[in-house]
């Protein structure tokens, strides 16, 4: 039998709170971390909210404490920032023998020095420090060497399920004895580049997002990272340490239909949920909480409102999108809302979806839209990502012994 | 972890391993080396195509052929890795947004700048709905993609995956990375890949595919045995300590290795670290070089994991590959070996099926 994955650190930023007791203060107390332009500078900061992490470059560089001659991109900042809270919450040694890796996710990588000095980049015949900052990988790497990770490391980008996707292939590395502990999650800096894609896309909300509502107009892009250390529960046990959830079921799907929008019935997160829970040995009715993918774009909460339907009938758990709190986080937004996930869990929780009025007409949800106490066994967290890309995690609370 | 297969094959690179016209006698000088475009109408439709970047085209060709190779029609899993990713809109975007201030800006180039837009395209032509990963991580990136698929076929999940290795160059990217040295300034004649005394590579860019199998059968090329990946070692000791330990783990001595594929690229500043290898550890071994067929980039080893799989079934070894020992097959266990500027170290371990 594999061993059990269990998580025992986590570490989050984001416009909400720049830890994780602040995250779940914000979340309890309903407060959003969205709002006007502060920190981007772009022709369109009047155009659009934002859920920013709300410090400059020269601040977050203070707040992690860097090695100081690397070049470091705001992508990498943010990763250092909570990558390194996961690892002290969990009290990892690494001198202790045991292998760890780290797997990290990200969706523009360095773009936001990047986008900043593109054209001296390309005509300044002096070398500028940040080119080689810009592939994926990069933020990986400086996260690897301020926390001292070297037994395996490596990045995923899938789009908006990048971090879903750390965090499974995390467990399996875990599972199949690769490794016995993993720092796993995701980074992502806002770019210029990225609320330009979107814009160009159309499917941003001037205004406050509103999840699963029938009046939504798209989504609110945010930025931040978070990580969580994944262990082999037996190692875990042994060294007493504080276990958060176990990472029971998880799963990867592809909706095969468009680049960018979800097939009609939402094939892809219909089995990548399907998947997950048959992983953990889960019946839907198992599940009590969705934290869903949510975007608040007409197509993905139409089609992630029906493939909710297929998998649960008329049994749906109490559901809601935190990304009117913390906006889309892209290639964090996984880890984020894995966070959030266990955040509810431990505290029998379920956070509430923000700026809800009217069902939309079909399949007619009504989330969770008060912060309510519940007890709580397992939650369920989807991610779904440009390219079809369709994730689906389980975490599941574990009883002290 | 059970024995994997590699059941099917196919590289779009500059220079196709063991052909006949190989790279060097051309005498051109060349900035960087490019895929010769192969015949995308036979696996696109022309309708399909007209959006699609080269490193889309070229790795539809790949894993379609590939998958014709190894007779299976739909995989299990889909999983690329490539270091970075769609480049050529990514710059697309990036110019416009700078140049029209963020105004007047297409989507198309933006929507296919993900990373993943390569396989997802892939799964879109097929039609696959099954698990679909991307790995970026510069040199470990199809490192990382094949150990993902080697782990999905030892855990049940899948029988056959696809798995594919790809990098594209653009003029801007070669450019600015000859900024940073990584590229050689000047270009160079071709047969002097290996000798220009200029530091940085020769670059290059390939997509090379793979249909991975629990199943042998007689078309298997090779086993993959094993895989590794490592960090900026503190030197030449650890290097050598890492793929000793790398052997070890996989039950063979120097002695069993017949064949080390190493990354040389002819950047004089980190070609060394192979020689140092080959002084120490190979020194009795059969050393073949690859990066002249397809130049540098971060894909490379997929490429290399090509030209080790057909090795099994070639007679003669080209003498532009031949760095040290017999050029003469046929053996039993192929080791890679790449690094990049001493900072990315990989190890792929291929067996006689």
């Amino acid at each position: 039998m594999p061993p059990k994955v269990i998580v025992t650190g986590a570490g989050i930023i984001t416009s909400i709170g720049n830890n994780v007791d602040e995250t779940f203060q914000a979340l309890i107390s309903g407060q959003s971390g969205i709002q006007s332009i502060q920190v981007l500078d772009t022709v369109h900061n009047n155009d659009f909210v934002l859920g920013e992490v709300p410090y400059t470059h020269e601040e977050l560089l203070q707040m992690a404490k860097p090695h100081p001659h690397k070049p470091l991109t705001r992508t990498a900042l943010l990763g250092i920032i909570a990558a390194r809270q996961a690892c002290q919450d969990a009290g990892i040694d690494l001198n202790d023998g045991l292998k760890t890796g780290l797997v990290s996710a990200t969706t523009v990588g360095g773009m936001d020095r990047s986008e900043l000095f593109y054209k001296d980049f390309l005509h300044k015949a002096e070398a500028n420090p940040f080119i080689d900052t810009h592939h994926a990988g990069n933020s990986t790497e400086m996260i690897a060497e301020m926390l001292e990770i070297k037994d395996l490391m490596t990045t995923i980008s899938t789009a908006c399920s990048s971090s879903l996707n750390s965090l499974m292939f995390g467990a399996r590395l875990i599972k199949s004895g690769m490794v016995d502990r993993v720092v796993a999650g995701g980074t992502d800096g806002l770019s210029k580049f990225t609320l330009n894609g979107f814009n160009t896309l159309m499917i941003l909300d001037k205004n406050l997002c509103r999840p699963f509502d029938a009046e939504r107009k798209g989504l609110n892009l945010g930025e931040g990272a978070a990580y969580l250390v994944l262990e082999n529960e037996k190692s875990a046990r042994q060294s007493g340490k504080t276990i958060y959830a176990e990472l029971a079921g998880y799963a990867n799907a592809n909706d095969a239909f468009h680049q960018t929008a979800s097939s009609e019935h939402g094939e892809g997160p219909f089995l990548a949920m399907q998947k997950a829970l048959h992983k953990a040995d889960f019946k839907p009715a198992d599940i009590d909480y969705i934290n869903v993918h949510g975007t608040g774009t007409e197509n993905n909460d139409l089609t992630e409102g029906r493939a909710m339907i297929r998998l649960f009938g008329d049994r749906l758990p109490a559901f809601s999108s935190t990304k009117a709190f913390t906006g889309h986080t892209l290639g964090a937004a996984g880890a984020v809302e894995s966070v959030i996930s266990i955040l509810a869990l431990q505290n029998n929780v379920v956070f509430p979806n923000l700026n809800f009025r009217t069902p939309m007409p079909e399949p007619g949800l009504t989330p969770v839209t008060e912060t309510v106490e519940k007890e709580l066994h397992h939650v369920l967290t989807n991610s779904f990502g440009f390219g079809g890309n369709d994730s689906s995690l389980v975490f599941s609370k574990v009883k002290k012994t | 972890m059970n024995r994997v297969y590699i059941n099917g094959i196919s590289t779009v690179a500059p220079h196709q391993p063991f052909a006949v016209e190989a790279a060097g006698n051309s005498g051109e000088r060349l900035s960087y080396l490019q895929v010769r475009k192969p015949e995308y109408r036979k696996y696109i439709e022309p309708k399909a195509m007209r959006r699609m970047s080269k490193i889309v085209r070229m790795s539809i060709v790949a894993a379609k052929e590939a998958l014709q190779d190894s007779s299976v029609e739909q995989p299990d899993a889909i999983v690329t890795g490539t270091g970075m990713g769609c480049q050529a809109d990514t710059e697309k975007f990036l110019n416009s947004m700078i140049n029209n201030k963020e105004t007047l800006l297409n989507p198309t180039a933006f929507i296919q700048s993900t990373h993943n837009t390569i396989g997802a395209q892939v799964a879109l032509i097929l039609g696959n709905t099954n698990y679909n990963m991307t790995y970026v991580h510069r040199t470990f990136s199809f490192e990382s993609a094949l150990l993902d698929s080697l782990m999905l076929i030892s855990e049940g999940e899948a029988v056959n995956v696809l798995v594919g290795g790809v990098d594209e160059i653009t003029e801007e990217s070669h450019l600015i990375k000859t900024r940073i040295g990584y590229y050689k300034k000047e270009p160079v004649r071709d047969g002097d890949f290996y000798h220009d005394k200029q530091p940085g590579a020769v670059a290059g860019e390939s997509a090379s595919f793979f249909v991975l199998s629990s199943q042998k059968n007689d078309h298997s090329y090779a086993s993959v045995d094993g895989i590794s990946t490592f960090y900026r070692p503190s030197g030449r000791e650890e290097t050598a300590e890492k793929v000793r330990y790398f052997l070890k783990e996989n039950h063979l001595t120097v002695e069993d290795v017949d064949f080390v594929l190493m990354g040389y690229n002819g950047d004089t500043e980190f070609d060394g670290i192979y020689d140092l290898l080959v002084g120490d550890l190979f020194a009795r071994n059969t050393i073949i070089r690859y990066k002249h067929l397809c130049g540098e980039h971060d894909a490379s080893s997929a490429f290399a994991t090509c030209v080790a799989a057909k090795l099994f079934r070639e007679k003669v070894i080209p003498g532009l590959m031949l760095k040290q020992g017999r050029g003469t097959v046929p053996g039993k266990n192929i080791l890679i070996y790449n690094q990049f500027r001493n900072i990315n170290h990989s190890l792929i371990l291929l067996g006689r099926p």
